[in-house]
């Protein structure tokens, strides 16, 4: 598809020997990579293995602690604060950079404004963004604002922006991860004409087929480390996903222990509406791991916050162990032994700047106090307790929980759950940016609950979680379920399918899931 | 507990941390040397009972501003509802004098309408900052002038004075001593082991500052947050209510300059003290030495001629600009740290 692939050619960009340190944490170990004109390189690794400081890198947001960067041959220092762009490394985030309330011609200019005796020169402007998105074949209205435009709308314009100020290397953050079927089809065929004429597209995904399908060569990392830069024609699905992974998947997750279809709905939702919710219903036996798969923002979270009570459901009836329970405040699900684990562990889930007992405990204080004094001798037990049961490591107690890494970060947040001893745990991405270490004792700890007679749901992105671990798996799609899948139903494709609309259904069947 | 060799969490704490707790109490120690040095009389007896005297009134004060500040509030109030209160406690014990003749329940009328002003006051600066939303900046900004202006219209521009028959019986709670030590210290001393217990050792203090760290995580940990916030607005309110009946005897009067930048002086104190302006962290004991710090500079200051004692205010701008600077030098590292 382009000349690149075959023959030798200098690369524009590379880095060599890159490492980097956050304060004391160690992200990447002497990472080599480069890049040549026209061609696509992919980067992959699990949550956390260092892609995003690798691009960042790359694309001088952050220097690296030690090794060199070279650009067309030169050894250079990228300077900080996507100033790159101006050398023609333009790097498109994940969340994308636009100013929301600007138009499409405003934004394109945006920080290189042209002018006509001091004044902004609106015609031209908008004149030659209409050149630049005809040469791409954007078709995006250039007087529109940009909160007006789809996601995918969005990211088109973005590339627009990178290729009206030249960009020689355009580096995309998943670019795939929030765009439909159709619409990545739509931004693999723009970046084919992109490396038609020669620019050089650094990408990440977690898409292991959309990876095949588009790069000459691929980066594996894995916690840091550089693990292969092959061709993608040496590479299966499987032989990339071992890499990554770097062990067979299947021990990466327990064995699943039958699902007893005659237990008892512990859970049960009906017609729920929220923000962000349209009409969800289903429900959870005892024993249970409930998978919740789904792109992001299709909803997941909001069915669990307004289930607990964290915020106001507008319809819907939900009922636990039988007994209405339409929460009101957290306090009330606790009180009900239904516990929901948040996402955000740094935002929402732990305080980085205390220690480990204040964090553990805060969610069940009360059953700390002696009349009403805070007996510090039952949080040291009980924290003593969790460190065992959940082997969380940390210096010691004193340590502030912002200093520990992000898996045992988790793991703490998953003791301070369990400390309200729920039959019910929601647990939003619970293995979000740790090493595969912990998520492996994370998997097998959800495992044994379920296996003791907790219910589970998982709210996962990663695929291989929910496929993993779930009895049954339930497919979001904005806000609503789109599927259902049960058994050996569970898999990639199908998921995948059920989530970015393709296939549609699951409704029928309501009230027997 | 078990090491982990990945963590290689290096020991943080080191001199930084022991200076930042035991900072402000290092501080006061240099103070009364240096107040020592330039004049002895400053350790006279009597000299050492003035200073905590002066100090209990914004020392009171302080200690329900750490609760306020710590769970990530401000009150801006206090002063004017100090001069609020001792405006309408002193009508009210006039016209009590004046309609049953005075007598010990005439000060006990003025001490428990102190008492409901300063929790109803703090509880309609909780009340607008949770439930109408409002930043306590902007409430208590409002109320301070609010408070301010009403006692000024009470007094009709000039002063409101205590019924001499009350003021004989009132009169003691500010100037007697027991044990030898004055009534309005024993005051700040018994508000301090309380504000301290409930800081350090229930649950209401543990949730302040879990609620000034990240209100978020209070949230999702079933922490009510609003009542936690409006109950630290009360505690205020009930502190303020407790510093004025232990002012009111002082002078037996109050005017439209009562108070006047207390609440600055309060929030002071609680700086220095090593609590965080943000929230999440907050230091009873250092507010009292925090307290104690400005009253002594003011002192040091009357003593001595090497500056002037109009300086008084630019003096303790510098101590609290270098408070401040320090609790922010450790605040860097911590965040280092934490990424």
């Amino acid at each position: 598809m382009n000349s690149a692939a075959g023959t030798p050619m200098q690369a524009i960009l590379s880095a060599h020997r890159i490492s980097k340190s956050f304060g004391e944490i160690p992200v990447l170990f002497s990472v080599d990579f480069d890049i040549k004109p026209g061609e696509v390189h992919a980067i992959i690794g699990e949550n956390g293995a260092g892609k995003s400081t690798l691009i960042k890198i790359l694309s001088g947001i952050e220097q690296p602690t030690s090794g060199t960067i070279s650009y067309d041959g030169q050894t250079v220092t990228l300077p900080p604060n996507g100033e790159a762009e101006a050398l023609g490394i333009v790097l498109i985030h994940q969340e994308l950079n636009l100013a929301e309330h600007l138009t499409v011609a405003d934004s394109i200019f945006l920080g290189r404004e042209l002018k006509k005796f001091g004044f902004l020169d609106l015609g031209e402007m908008r004149k030659r963004a209409v050149a630049v998105m005809e040469r791409l074949h954007v078709h995006v209205d250039p007087d529109a604002r940009i909160n007006t435009l789809s996601v995918a709308d969005k990211q088109m314009v973005e590339i627009a922006k990178a290729i009206s100020r030249d960009a020689r290397v355009l580096i995309m953050d998943e670019p795939t991860a929030v765009l439909s079927v159709g619409e990545t089809e739509t931004l693999f065929e723009q970046i084919r004409r992109l490396t038609a004429r020669g620019v050089a597209v650094i990408f990440i995904s977690h898409k292991l087929d959309e990876i095949m399908e588009l790069a000459q060569r691929v980066t594996v990392l894995r916690d840091g480390q550089l693990i292969a830069t092959v061709g993608t024609e040496a590479l299966t699905p499987d032989s990339i996903a071992q890499m990554m992974v770097g062990r067979e998947l299947s021990n990466l997750f327990p064995p699943k222990h039958e699902p007893d279809v005659d237990a008892p709905v512990v859970l049960s939702v009906r017609g729920l509406k929220a923000p962000g919710v349209k009409d969800i219903s289903f429900d959870l036996r005892k024993g249970e791991i409930l998978g919740f798969a789904g792109l992001i923002g299709s909803g997941r979270t909001a069915v669990a916050e307004a289930i607990v009570g964290l915020t106001h459901k507008s319809e819907g009836e939900v009922s636990v162990a039988g007994k209405g329970a339409n929460f009101a405040h957290v306090g009330q699900s606790v009180g009900a032994g239904l516990a929901y684990m948040t996402k955000d562990r740094k935002g929402r889930g732990l305080l980085l700047n205390v220690g480990l007992q204040p964090n553990l405990t805060l969610l069940t204080l009360k059953k700390h106090l002696k009349g009403i004094f805070l007996d510090s001798n039952s949080e040291a037990k009980a924290l003593e307790r969790a460190v065992r049961r959940f082997d969380i490591r940390a210096r010691d107690a004193s340590v502030r929980v912002g200093q520990l890494s992000g898996g045992n970060q988790q793991k703490l947040m998953l003791g301070k759950m369990m400390e309200s001893e729920p039959d019910i745990i929601i647990m939003d991405e619970p293995t979000r940016g740790i090493d595969v270490g912990t998520k492996q004792q994370i998997y097998h700890i959800i495992a044994a609950l379920a296996a003791e007679g907790k219910s589970i749901i998982v709210i996962s992105s990663e695929m291989q979680e929910v496929i993993g671990l779930s009895h049954r798996v339930l497919v979001m799609r904005e806000g609503r379920l789109a599927g259902r899948l049960e058994g050996a139903e569970i898999v990639e494709a199908e998921i995948m399918r059920y989530a970015a609309g393709i296939k549609q259904g699951g409704d029928d069947e309501r009230i027997n899931a | 507990m078990s090491v982990s060799t990945h963590e290689a969490a290096k020991p943080v704490k080191g001199l930084r941390i022991d200076f930042k707790t035991l900072g402000p109490l290092l501080a006061l120690v240099l103070l009364v040397i240096l107040g020592y040095s330039l004049n002895p009389a400053f350790l006279n007896e009597g000299n050492v009972t003035n200073i905590l005297t002066r100090s209990a009134f914004i020392g009171i004060i302080a200690v329900g501003a750490t609760f306020v500040i710590t769970a990530g509030g401000i009150d801006l109030s206090v002063g004017s509802m100090a001069a609020f209160i001792a405006g309408v406690m002193i009508i009210v014990m006039n016209w009590a004098v004046g309609s049953m003749g005075a007598s010990i329940w005439t000060v006990l009328i003025g001490v428990g309408c102190s008492l409901i002003l300063g929790v109803g006051a703090g509880f309609i600066n909780g009340f607008l900052t949770t439930k109408a939303k409002i930043e306590a900046f902007i409430v208590t900004l409002g109320t301070m002038g609010i408070y301010r202006s009403l006692v000024t219209y009470f007094a009709d521009g000039g002063t409101l004075s205590l019924a001499s028959g009350a003021r004989d019986i009132y009169r003691p709670v500010y100037y007697d001593s027991f044990l030898r030590i004055p009534i309005p210290v024993w005051v700040f001393i018994f508000v301090a082991i309380i504000g301290w217990v409930l800081m350090n050792r229930t649950a209401f203090g543990r949730y302040c500052m879990a609620i000034g760290s990240n209100e978020h995580v209070a949230r999702y940990s079933a922490i009510k947050v609003d009542r936690v916030r409006t109950a630290t607005f009360v505690l205020q309110g009930l502190c303020v209510s407790l510093a004025t009946i232990i002012y009111v005897p002082r002078l037996g009067s109050a005017s439209s300059a009562t108070g006047v930048l207390w609440e600055l002086e309060a929030i002071a104190a609680v700086i220095i003290g090593g609590t965080m302006l943000k929230g999440g962290f907050g230091r009873i004991g250092g507010t009292v030495i925090g307290a104690l710090i400005l009253t002594a500079i003011g002192n040091i200051l009357n003593l001595t001629e090497i500056i002037s004692n109009y300086l008084n205010g630019a003096v303790q701008g510098v101590i609290i600009v270098a408070a401040v600077y320090l609790q922010r030098g450790s605040l860097r590292t911590r965040r280092k740290k934490a990424e």
